[in-house]
């Protein structure tokens, strides 16, 4: 039994890892203020750069940071026009993933001279790291759960213990908090508002190219057109699942996580359950969540709503 | 006389500067982005438009490709007139398409008229109740649209491919091997093509919806500027407490206009099985025409005229888009300039609107001074 369990229960938790990362982004974003449903477009860039770099230089870890990078870069872009120029949030959050999908493609064509997909990379951090070696050694579990587990897990569970306290025990996190909720009254006490706000769009850049990363330098070794397809939509899902908490993302991206493994493995554990329901679970469960069958979700009061300085 | 038509040439200006200067950004990065790639723009959008212009059987397909996006642009833009965000038009889409192939494969024997009515109809509602189930939410619960229409559009996504693998695909229907789509719509289900009663069409595909989506836009013009029904949803959008004060009632209104956006985008998923593919496959991603509709009815201006407008440009585009490519330029350029182009709209609308609140400021400031003014007398 442990023999199939094991390593789906590692399947789940390595499906996880990009949403965890983005959904996190999505957290900060929001919680400042600023509906972010560009996630899907800047993983893209996350996706594609991360590869490049790694290609490019030899070191995956170059690659990981050039996806924060092109991550911040495209969340800067949502952030000028939505919080300076107060633009339609979505309307921008759109186009990016139009421009995200658009500009790769573009890219892979010019400097691969190829389409649909990169060469894979031959240094990929999809094995356990080394530091951990030890892990293996353990019977039973080693083998079978931790062998399967790649840095970006690891990585995944720091981001959230990190957001976690950045958002709720530092004077930072205070102020973020009262930006999304009600920033008038931020502002009124000499809060930044258009600060706050930027800092956090370009957090939840950072965290969306990494998970960007994590799918390509940390799961695939190669950056295929389409790959994305969706999941920065499923880790809004698991932001709104989590109601804007990062230990609730956590558990609902790892709840969407193993639904995915086991529609993928699902059939040796001999569930019948058709792939296609396992597959719509994250979403209507969150649309569930959001009704209030499965605890109430509320967003954050200023969430979506642009904010003028100087006005009283 | 004169200042008649300078008057409407002034009004024409202004209605249109924003929409054209982002085409011409647009343009201006696609021909940046294609001197990067070692080509010239000059051939490039010299292909592009060839390939959209150069015959009537180029403009057919030009025709054929700005038919769905027409449709769910108006589904866009009906639902952005009366204050919601509709980005579920891809679910909305694959609601009606998969309804249509349920109804013409069930209604079969019915004459052909009846029959693709019946479908259209039947498409209308299943794109309508799904769009709804936001509506319903947003009216009753106040759940923003735009997360349940984002996730409605990956549950439509699956439930779809279900139908497909599970219900209505060859294999179970008629008994022959599986496949990775549906079965196909039989000729009585389908929409006439043009060249099949016009030769010069040559080998465009254009087909009979292009008719029903500009019917469409007329008769949603004629809604939104001509009937009371219409002025109730384009004051809720203006203005929703306003339009509540005056007699109209919010929840209502939210629910009609995502039930009508909803059906528009569901008649866009109808007409382009019953025209075109015939058949609805297994997919892993949505098919993209519900976020082309957003593209398009910004750049229309969310008036259904200007929809016909932008719809036929972004039909040039992907139309142009083929033969860009046999020039050796990816055509991603083209999704690129879509891009930049919604871009640039939505940083219009902002300077519109920092207009409108700096003359509010302006008046603001006046009355204080005005007040001050009081006030220095009475002292």
């Amino acid at each position: 039994m442990w023999i199939v369990i094991l390593p789906i229960l590692a399947s789940a938790l390595r499906l996880a890892t990009p949403l965890i990362f983005s959904a996190l982004g999505g957290t900060f974003s929001e919680r400042s203020g600023v509906v972010n449903i560009a996630l899907e477009g800047i993983m893209v860039m996350g996706a594609f750069f991360s590869i490049l770099f790694a290609d490019l230089t030899g070191n995956p870890w170059i690659g990981v940071l050039a996806a924060i990078a092109a991550g911040m870069l495209t969340a800067l872009l949502l952030g000028v026009v939505s919080i300076h120029l107060q633009g339609n949030q979505v309307v921008m959050g759109t186009a990016i993933n139009i421009l995200a999908i658009g500009l790769t493609s573009y890219l892979l064509q010019i400097i691969y001279k190829r389409f649909g997909q990169t060469d894979a990379i031959s240094n990929a951090l999809t094995g356990n790291p080394e530091i951990l070696s030890f892990l293996e050694n353990i019977p039973v579990v080693g083998k079978l759960f931790f062998a399967g587990l790649t840095p970006f897990v690891y990585l995944a569970f720091f981001a959230v213990g990190l957001s976690y306290y950045v958002l709720f025990k530092t004077p930072f996190g205070l102020r973020v908090r009262a930006v999304g909720e009600h920033p008038k009254a931020a502002d009124t006490v000499g809060i930044n508002v258009y600060k706050i706000r930027y800092i956090c769009v370009l957090i939840s850049g950072a965290l969306a190219g990494i998970a960007g990363a994590s799918l390509t330098v940390g799961y695939t070794a190669i950056f295929r057109e389409h790959m994305v397809s969706g999941k920065g939509f499923i880790a809004l899902a698991a932001m709104v699942f989590g109601k804007w908490h990062p230990v609730g993302a956590l558990f609902a991206c790892l709840f969407f996580g193993l639904a995915d493994a086991l529609s993928i493995q699902g059939s040796m554990l001999g569930i019948k359950i058709p792939t296609e329901f396992m597959h719509m679970l994250p979403y209507v469960a969150t649309i569930l969540a959001l009704i209030g069958v499965v605890g109430k979700a509320t967003a954050p009061a200023a969430d979506g709503e642009p904010y003028e300085k100087g006005e009283n | 006389m004169r200042s008649d038509i300078k008057r409407v040439a002034v009004q024409l200006w202004l209605t249109l500067r924003f929409p054209l200067v982002s085409i011409v950004a647009g343009l201006l990065v696609g021909a940046i982005l294609i001197l990067i790639a070692g080509k010239s723009p000059i051939i490039a959008y010299t292909a592009l438009f060839q390939g959209s212009f150069g015959g009537v059987d180029k403009i057919g397909e030009t025709l054929f490709k700005m038919t769905p996006i027409l449709l769910t642009g108006l589904s866009f833009s009906i639902a952005f007139r009366t204050g919601l965000f509709n980005i579920g038009g891809e679910g909305q889409f694959l609601a009606g398409a998969i309804t249509a192939i349920i109804t013409g494969w069930f209604f079969q024997d019915l004459p052909h008229l009846i029959l693709i009515l019946i479908m259209l109809i039947s498409a209308i509602i299943a794109g309508g109740a799904w769009a709804s189930i936001a509506g319903i939410l947003k009216a009753k619960m106040g759940i923003h649209e735009v997360i349940t229409t984002i996730m409605l559009n990956y549950t439509a996504l699956y439930l779809v491919n279900y139908i497909v693998r599970a219900v209505m695909n060859p294999q179970i229907l008629m008994g022959t091997k599986a496949e990775a789509h549906t079965v196909s719509l039989p000729d009585v289900a389908r929409l006439t093509k043009l060249k099949d009663v016009f030769e010069i069409f040559g080998r465009s595909s254009v087909h009979t919806g292009i008719f029903i989506a500009i019917g469409c836009a007329l008769f949603m013009y004629f809604i939104l500027f001509k009937t009371t029904v219409g002025y109730e949803l384009r004051a809720g959008g203006l203005s929703p407490d306003a339009a509540e004060y005056g007699g109209i009632k919010k929840s209502k209104n939210i629910i009609m206009a995502m039930g009508i956006s909803g059906g528009l985008a569901g008649l866009a998923g109808a007409v382009n099985v019953m025209g075109i593919t015939y058949y609805v496959a297994q997919s892993s991603t949505t098919p993209g025409y519900g976020f082309d509709g957003i593209a398009v009815g910004l750049v229309g201006g969310l008036h259904p005229i200007g929809n016909i407008a932008s719809s036929f440009l972004f039909g040039i585009l992907s139309n142009g888009a083929r033969r860009m490519q046999l020039e050796g330029i990816p055509k991603e350029v083209i999704a690129i300039i879509q891009g930049v182009i919604i871009v640039f709209i939505a940083s219009q609308y902002i300077i519109k609107i920092v207009y409108k609140k700096k003359k509010e400021k302006e008046i603001k400031r006046e009355k204080l001074r005005a007040e001050q003014g009081n006030e220095g007398e009475v002292q």
